[in-house]
């Protein structure tokens, strides 16, 4: 096996693996982020509902 | 949407699982390596199917957002923006890669040569495409302008493809040489090639998929925090 190019073989599939690596890595990261955030608002949605609604004895 | 759901996360994901895994098998033990240019040839299996693709993701982009443009969806321009962003992760992979199969064959890492320069320029349309999404603000102006560009890129598309014919280039044609022939003489390296190409297809099919489940979460964040702020949707 030729071995200095041997390393650019190596460089070439291991810039693929980072590369795709990092940019699932990071869509991993945000969706988690995400649905966290939606959770969230979704609770505080549900709690302004709740509080607009008329109570029995108003009116 | 559940149905497609399960079949991006029980079908689709494992098979560009299985598919990676054995065109790197392929790459890196079944096929004979080259007797010209030795083992860095076998860049090319990764390199060629990256290329490939990347026209794909970028013409995705230009029909999502023509059908953008006509029918004003979320839905079609949330799958523009998802593909253009996987056709520049291709993209970059094939500008990477190519310099480093030419450092040992052509004795350079770049050359201002047709092909990589006409690649070079598709890279930076993307670029700007993704910094005007990424810089404007959100709206419908945006994503509208953002259309337009993601149409207007893929014209440098046939460019590419035609740039070793149009003008004098080094750049190799593997998949259809300039006499009509392949590149690639022994048939377990076609071989090679058209697996790691149908993994490319699902990782590609993959990647929009989960890039796009980012872009509708972001979307309903905002319409929720709408909701807070406005009282209604």
């Amino acid at each position: 096996m030729d071995e200095p190019n041997f390393s650019f073989l190596f460089a070439a599939y291991a810039a693929i693996w980072v590369l795709l690596f990092l940019y699932i890595a990071n869509i991993a990261r945000r969706n988690r982020a995400l649905q966290r955030e939606i959770d969230e608002l979704r609770e505080l949605v549900e709690r302004q509902d709740t509080s607009s609604q008329p109570r029995p004895h108003d009116g | 949407m559940p149905n497609v759901r399960r079949l991006f996360d029980f079908i689709v994901g494992p098979l560009t699982g299985l598919t990676m895994l054995a065109a790197i098998y392929m790459v890196f033990v079944y096929v004979p390596t080259d007797k010209f240019q030795g083992i860095v040839q076998r860049i090319f299996y990764f390199h060629v199917p990256a290329a490939i693709i990347t026209f794909v993701a970028f013409g995705l982009v230009a029909v999502a957002s023509a059908m953008f443009l006509w029918q004003g969806t979320r839905f079609w321009d949330r799958l523009a923006h998802s593909a253009a962003e996987c056709g520049m992760l291709f993209c970059t992979i094939v500008l990477i890669t190519g310099p480093i199969w030419a450092r040992p064959i052509w004795g350079t890492w770049w050359t201002w040569d047709a092909r990589l320069t006409t690649t070079l320029i598709l890279w930076l349309i993307y670029a700007a495409y993704l910094m005007l999404r990424e810089f404007s603000a959100s709206g419908d102006q945006a994503a509208r302008y953002a259309a337009v560009l993601g149409i207007v890129g893929v014209i440098d598309i046939p460019i590419i493809n035609r740039s070793v014919y149009w003008w004098r280039t080094i750049h190799p044609a593997v998949l259809i040489t300039r006499q009509g022939g392949t590149g690639l003489t022994d048939p377990r390296m076609r071989a090679t090639l058209l697996v790691s190409f149908i993994a490319f297809a699902f990782l590609l099919s993959w990647l929009i998929w989960i890039r796009n489940e980012s872009a509708r979460l972001q979307d309903e964040a905002d319409q929720l925090q709408q909701h807070l702020l406005t009282g209604h949707d």
